[in-house]
């Protein structure tokens, strides 16, 4: 096929033009006696003037460049990359013409579905409510650190300032800490990722608001001292705060609200399925237990007389977290998702994840340096090539399965693993394409050896191959400009 | 049992458990302390087969009234959608990817995201655009921390011309976040300009000010940006870019950092999400910007490629040091916008933009002629506007309702003294014969 390499920009000519709007039926007025001039906008929008087969022929081009679920297998570590039902577009797609502000008497089907959504996801996790108002993971994060601020503050405990973030943590973590005025203590965990109780017991004190971890770990690793985490953090004062992150290792198995947790959030575009659309719309229901209701954000939807409501009277609600009530087309596709899977097709996503990751593990072990020698849950984490002679790097690993057809693992995450390669198949993915992949693991493992050069340079034959970043970063180029 | 999601036969799972010598799979678990383990199943409905689910979503979606003629927008705006969007965006090339990590498969991705902040930039007049924010309210308050954190002061003055929802997420933010907001009351429906400039002392970080403001109206920060500067604080506008095809930038007002919703870019209504917010800035302020941003670079054969870059900036690299937390953008919400804006093109996006405002002012025109119905404010409108009626709010929307129209918002749940003023909102999709039946109803009321 031709290479294609044009920005839409460049099919632009003067005069041609892609859209057609009926004629204007009512009676005009000179527009600068409705719009003064001086509030007219005198520069050129410079948008282009393109035919609609340009476009069309422009933007199929360029989707061909890319590589998503639907191309194969996307092994990328606690992104959840599952395969995205097509039912759950059709569905979403009922609800386009909804006004957020119609009248509540003429959504009832949408907020009912919201509803019960939420009761889904409670029963899911184990909280008490659930709120679907965060746009995103991390969203949904700076939602639940807001929670535990609120809640600390309605007990006039001004001291608890600072939360304590194990090195494992995803980057959102601390970051979504910070965003809510928190001081960050962070804590070093034990070799396989998990919580070092006494780490903990020394950063714990009556300034701690309290802890966000992510079970299991960002090494796949469950927490076996989960119950005395939560008791050593509760008898401090703080609050425990779980990263939803990985959810999809324990679904049936466990829930965060029964290991004791207060606050978490989920990601419904990893665990149930919904499309990650090249970096998003997520979304990132928050969950809370008991004690925590009140102060989840606003409007809460309620079902009262018969009715569901969105109700604004919420005193001690963090308060809104965007104009509307979340992802709301996202939340669809969640709910299509439940409904397909049922109670048990969901602990049994749950349990052919964990096989797969583990099938992947065992099999991978004699090539890649296993960052933990053990069961792992739903991903498992190599620590680059068991051989380190080669000079091959996790990177130079990434970008041979570029080459060799498929998208690469999460790299040089968890940051505690030296090389991390963080492979996460989803159970979507069979038997036969995991045995493929290990072939091609394997297949890297042997070019390493033999000719580490080949891969220091791979991809070869994708769109484009390895980039200038420091090129980039050095000399930002971040719009098109003609004549450059 | 099966699922159709999942394709491990029972041989299947018997042949990987013998591979790896694993007995069973409830050896993965075993890890799990006894106590915390679920012993029950998911008290949630069985598995549905895909005419069940169909059935039960299209029950649920005949519970609304889903085909309305909206004469509402405040933040949410029914516009035309040019059928080209739907094809490209759910090709699923594009909507299965995730965030463009490994560049040389994702330049489909990093490519129309190079192409939405162009045109995101050339719309408004600014240097620099991010790659998207969540929502139109999201981003004004990233924007606030961005212009604190760019200032090192820690106070907003915020129109009350803006959203209400907007300053209450502007609010909760504040709240947490450490940065004061002060509101500043409007005058004939636009922000005070005198108690602005009262108010502007050296703890001010930024001005915020939307345009069009929430009563529909055209600001004008033209006459205040230079005192806003002198006293070296930043102008914020929140602007709605379907309106740039006629108004004037905040380029050329000279504004520092602009945001917004971009739902009025081909993004269908969808109850309120999801939506695209925008935020773009002078390019000195570049490293402060919060999420996702492309940039044009070469790969070793020397070809044109894109890829994402100032990363210095993140959570990823940075944690509780980063710009923001955001570590996603509403990537395929850009993509739509982009498909919009190059199908409307230079001309489209001019005509549309003159549509709404005729129809609007025609809208507007008819309404106040009625006796029960009087105009408010004096100032040039953009395609939405108050009205006072002294009818109550609650016949109004039952009479419209039994049309099968929705009609403007009422703001009298915002604030008690605007009781029975009614926010109408008039897009090009509006025909001259909704809009006289819309008159007749009202006329015909008590």
């Amino acid at each position: 096929m031709r290479k294609y390499d044009k920005l839409i920009f460049e099919l632009s000519r003067p005069g041609r033009r892609g859209y057609s709007l009926p004629p204007i039926d009512v009676d005009v007025e000179d527009i600068n006696s409705i719009i003064p001039e001086h509030l007219q906008r005198k520069t050129d929008n410079k948008l282009p003037e393109v035919s609609e087969n340009d476009i069309m022929r422009h933007y199929v081009n360029i989707s061909n460049k890319n590589y998503g679920v639907d191309t194969g297998f996307y092994p990328l570590g606690s992104c959840t990359m599952k395969y995205n039902p097509k039912i759950n577009e059709d569905m979403a797609s009922l609800f386009q013409t909804l006004h957020p502000l119609q009248d509540e008497s003429t959504v009832q089907g949408a907020l009912k579905l919201m509803y019960e959504l939420s009761e889904f996801l409670a029963e899911i996790t184990g909280m008490a409510k659930v709120s679907l108002a965060p746009f995103a993971g991390a969203h949904g994060e700076l939602a639940g650190m807001m929670i535990m601020k609120a809640y600390h503050e309605k007990n006039k405990d001004f001291k608890r300032t600072k939360v304590i973030v194990p090195d494992s943590a995803h980057g959102t973590n601390p970051a979504s800490a910070a965003i809510a005025g928190f001081e960050i203590v962070e804590i070093k965990s034990n070799e396989d990722g998990t919580v070092n109780l006494e780490a903990l017991k020394a950063a714990l004190s009556d300034e701690i608001a309290g802890i966000m971890l992510t079970n299991p770990n960002t090494l796949g690793i469950f927490e076996k001292d989960i119950l005395e985490i939560t008791r050593l953090v509760h008898d401090a004062g703080g609050l425990l705060y779980y990263d939803g992150a990985n959810l999809n290792a324990i679904m049936g198995e466990v829930r965060p609200g029964d290991m004791g947790f207060d606050i978490i959030h989920l990601n419904l575009h990893k665990t149930f399925s919904t499309p990650h659309g090249g970096g998003g719309p997520g979304s990132g229901p928050v969950g809370v237990a008991k004690h925590l209701v009140e102060f989840l954000p606003k409007p809460h939807i309620e079902f009262r007389n018969n009715k569901y409501i969105l109700n604004c009277d919420c005193p001690d609600s963090i308060g809104r977290l965007g104009n509307f009530y979340g992802n709301f087309a996202v939340l669809v596709r969640a709910y299509t998702y439940i409904l397909t899977m049922g109670k048990h097709g969901l602990k049994h996503a749950s349990r052919m994840a964990v096989l797969n990751a583990n099938y992947l593990e065992t099999k991978l072990k004699d090539d890649y340096l296993l960052a933990i020698d053990g069961i792992c849950k739903h991903e498992c984490v190599f620590s680059g090539l068991i051989d380190k002679s080669t000079g091959v790097t996790a990177l130079d690993v990434a970008k041979g399965l570029l080459e060799f057809g498929y998208h690469a693992p999460t790299i040089y995450f968890p940051l505690i693993v030296d090389q991390a390669i963080m492979i996460e198949p989803t159970e979507t993915e069979s038997l036969e394409t995991l045995n493929e992949f290990i072939a091609v693991m394997k297949k890297i493992a042997q070019i390493a050896k033999e000719d580490p050069e080949y891969l220091k340079h791979a991809p070869y034959s994708t769109p484009v191959r390895r980039l200038d970043e420091a090129k980039a970063a050095r000399n930002p180029i971040l719009k098109y400009e003609a004549n450059e | 049992m099966t699922y159709k999601y999942i394709p491990h036969t029972e041989e299947d799972i018997k042949t990987m458990l013998k591979e790896i010598n694993a007995e069973s799979v409830d050896c993965f678990f075993r890890d799990i302390p006894e106590s915390v383990k679920l012993k029950r199943d998911y008290n949630l409905p069985d598995s549905m087969s895909e005419l069940e689910v169909m059935r039960r979503l299209q029950e649920l979606r005949d519970l609304n009234k889903n085909n309305l003629i909206h004469f509402i927008g405040a933040g949410s705006y029914d516009h035309y959608i040019p059928s080209i969007i739907k094809h490209i965006t759910s090709r699923s090339e594009f909507y299965t990817a995730y965030t463009p990590y490994q560049p040389e498969i994702a330049q489909g991705t990093l490519q129309y995201i190079f192409e939405y902040q162009t045109m995101i930039c050339n719309l408004t007049g600014m240097d620099v655009s991010n790659a998207s924010m969540y929502d139109g309210a999201t981003s004004c308050a990233e924007a606030i921390m961005m212009a604190t954190s760019i200032t090192r002061r820690n106070k907003v003055l915020v129109a009350s011309t803006m959203h209400p929802h907007t300053i209450e997420t502007i609010n909760t933010y504040g709240h947490y976040n450490g940065y004061e907001v002060e509101v500043i009351n409007h005058h004939n429906g636009l922000i005070d300009e005198i108690e602005l400039l009262n108010k502007l002392n050296s703890d001010v970080a930024a001005v915020v000010v939307s345009n069009p403001n929430f009563f529909g109206l055209i600001e004008n920060p033209e006459s205040y940006v230079q005192k806003i500067h002198d006293n070296k604080s930043l102008l914020i506008m929140m602007v709605n870019p379907l309106s740039l095809g006629i108004l004037k930038t905040p380029g050329e007002i000279g504004a520092d950092i602009v945001c917004g919703e971009a739902q009025s870019l081909g993004i269908p209504l969808s109850f309120g999400g999801p939506y695209l917010g925008f935020l773009c800035a002078k390019k000195e302020y570049v490293r402060k910007m919060p999420g996702r941003i492309c940039g044009q670079t070469t790969d070793v054969d020397g070809r044109r490629a894109f890829v994402l870059t100032l990363q210095a900036r993140e959570q990823h690299i940075r944690r509780e040091k980063a710009n923001s937390n955001i570590c996603s953008n509403q990537s395929l919400m850009a993509l739509m916008a982009t498909v919009y804006l190059a199908t409307m093109g230079k001309a489209g996006l001019k005509e549309v933009c003159e549509q709404n405002i005729q129809k609007a002012h025609y809208a507007y025109k008819r309404i106040i002629a009625l006796p029960n119905f009087e105009k408010v404010f004096a100032g040039p409108f953009f395609n939405e506007f108050v009205v006072k009626t002294n009818i109550d709010y609650e016949i109004i929307k039952e009479a419209l309702l039994k049309e099968n129209m929705m009609p403007g918002l009422h703001l009298g749940i915002y604030d008690e003294k605007l009781k029975n003023h009614i926010l109408f909102c008039v897009t090009e999709k509006r025909t001259k014969a909704e809009i006289d039946r819309l008159v007749e109803v009202l006329g015909g009321l008590k």
